[in-house]
């Protein structure tokens, strides 16, 4: 059972981060993390579906037959996803635009589908919003991580600001190749302090 | 009683045969095959074309250093002089007019990631060398293909790109070179549609892409000294007759059939000239020679090497003549590197005694 904030925080952002440690929702991570803005706006926009999903579907544990959950899940999920985009486009009509097809897609990002088999559909109300708070958090800061990695290297930008004057931006890592390399390398660099932390 | 020994366990890469060749014997004896395009690439882009080769090689020794014996404390990386090799072929890969800098951030990509993040050498899936000239090409298409061919060479300017060719190439669109890739740096080759419907006499191109004194990246241009680098490799046994046969047949048949030559048979003499200039054009033979033959990322049956090389000949064709790149060669050789495994999968000859298929 959940025990205080601080120990769920941990563990969504670090050792059960979405991306880094469950190797979930890599999709959306690949094609939002171009930008800072981008990679924070898809975020939090998870976050909030994330949530909101978590909490409905926790209080419909019992409704819901096991053999149509999976349906009945992804219909709460569209549900909120539609909200998320329906409130981006009226008032954050740039970052609408620049998401494009991946706000849709939030429905089939596993990690809130994951969270809503694996945690939701199984615990109370409050102890499923946490999950999904600290859960989004984690998704939202592995996403800022890789995108600043990549706007950084591929653009010299951070925030759509100039980075270094004269750096040589290298075009590679805004596009899909880039993306590769760099969950790749950030993964590659937390396992080899995991396991160094482990050999002590 | 038995005296304790230590055993001298030596791990070095497959295959384990026992002979006097070794790994750096191989390795130096391309370096040596590299030399003659290396001279060329001077004579014809000048000593800027040796400042690049210089800043390629230095930055991937050094990266291969820092990360085989700092990083994963690995003894003797450095001395099988395979970065070397790596490093001249980032930079022969690369047009003259591009920055110092890209050269060693194409080697020490070429190295880091293609190569070391694998497991260093023997188990790269793909040529190290090409993975970074891909790395460079789509990081600074802009520089990579460089339409700034007037580094001086030992003759003067060098690109006045076809010798004789002037009219038609003035005439020719500036976006016509500007959109020549460069493995290949496929100058001659981005302007070849347009010689072909202009009805101009292509035969007096041969000669100085036969020379080399034509635009293009720094190693490809002069076919001569890639065929001196390419006998003596052959003579040393380095590489086999199969790869770069096939490949540049390949090729020169496809060509024939397709030269484009409007009412040519395959048999005409247009078609043949189109044909020559096709395997003489662009990065085919340097790649043939250099690239495709490397013993880390091709098949290792004479039957599957023939099934690579084909493949690579008919991709370098497809993406020269209908792809949107003047050249092919890379990512060509690159593609194939990525089926090898599969190759030798399915051509593996029978283990001796366990019956037929």
């Amino acid at each position: 059972m959940i025990n205080n904030i601080g120990t769920e925080l941990k563990r969504g952002v670090l050792t059960e981060n979405p991306i880094f440690v469950l190797a979930l929702g890599l999709c959306p991570s690949l094609g939002v993390s171009t930008s800072v803005s981008n990679g924070l706006g898809m975020g939090l926009a998870s976050t909030f579906v994330l949530i909101g999903s978590n909490i409905i579907i926790s209080l419909l544990k019992k409704v819901i037959p096991e053999q149509v959950r999976i349906p009945a899940y992804i219909i709460v999920i569209a549900s909120f996803v539609t909200i998320v985009q329906m409130v981006m486009q009226a008032y954050l009509p740039a970052l609408y635009t620049s998401l494009g097809i991946f706000i849709p897609l939030i429905v089939v990002n596993c990690i809130i589908l994951g969270r809503a088999e694996a945690f939701a559909s199984k615990n109370n109300v409050i102890n499923s919003a946490i999950d999904g708070l600290v859960m989004g958090l984690g998704f939202t800061v592995a996403l800022v991580v890789l995108s600043t990695i990549r706007e950084i290297l591929g653009a010299n930008k951070l925030l759509g600001l100039e980075f270094i004057p004269g750096f040589k931006p290298m075009t590679i890592f805004i596009l899909a190749p880039g993306g590769f390399f760099t969950i790749a390398f950030v993964v590659g660099l937390i396992n080899f302090f995991k396991m160094k932390k482990e050999q002590k | 009683m038995t005296t304790e020994r230590t055993l001298d366990l030596h791990i070095s890469s497959s295959p384990h045969i026992r002979d006097s060749r070794s790994v750096p014997h191989i390795m130096r004896d391309v370096v040596l095959a590299l030399i003659p395009a290396m001279i060329a690439g001077f004579i014809f882009f000048g000593i800027r074309s040796l400042m690049l080769i210089a800043s390629a090689v230095i930055a991937a020794v050094v990266t291969e250093y820092v990360i085989s014996e700092k990083l994963l404390k690995r003894s003797n990386a450095i001395g099988d002089w395979s970065a070397v090799i790596t490093g001249i072929l980032v930079a022969m890969n690369m047009p003259v007019a591009a920055p110092i800098w890209m050269a060693a951030l194409g080697s020490a990509f070429a190295i880091a990631v293609a190569k070391w993040t694998f497991g260093g050498l023997g188990n790269n899936f793909i040529n190290p060398a090409l993975a970074g000239r891909a790395f460079l090409m789509a990081s600074f298409p802009a520089q990579m293909t460089g339409t700034i061919f007037s580094q001086s060479g030992l003759f003067g300017k060098v690109p006045s790109p076809l010798c004789g060719m002037d009219a038609v190439v003035t005439s020719a669109s500036a976006t016509a070179w500007g959109g020549a890739d460069a493995l290949s740096g496929a100058t001659p080759l981005a302007a070849l549609p347009n010689l072909i419907s202009s009805g101009a006499n292509i035969q007096d191109t041969l000669l100085p892409l036969f020379w080399g004194n034509v635009g293009g990246c720094i190693g490809e241009t002069s076919a001569i000294a890639i065929l001196i680098g390419a006998i003596f490799l052959l003579g040393r046994r380095v590489i086999g007759f199969t790869i770069p046969v096939i490949y540049v047949a390949t090729v020169f048949i496809l060509a024939l059939f397709f030269s484009g030559v409007e009412g040519a048979s395959p048999l005409s003499s247009d078609a043949a000239t189109v044909a020559l200039f096709h395997i003489l054009s662009g990065g085919l033979l340097f790649g043939a020679v250099f690239m495709a033959t490397d013993m880390v990322t091709s098949p290792i049956t004479i039957k599957g090497q023939a099934i690579f090389a084909l493949g690579c000949g008919v991709l370098t064709f497809v993406i020269r003549k209908f792809g949107g790149y003047p050249e092919g060669v890379s990512y060509s050789i690159l593609l194939m590197n990525l089926v090898t495994p599969l190759i030798d999968r399915y051509v593996s000859p029978r283990v001796y005694g366990t019956g037929k298929k």
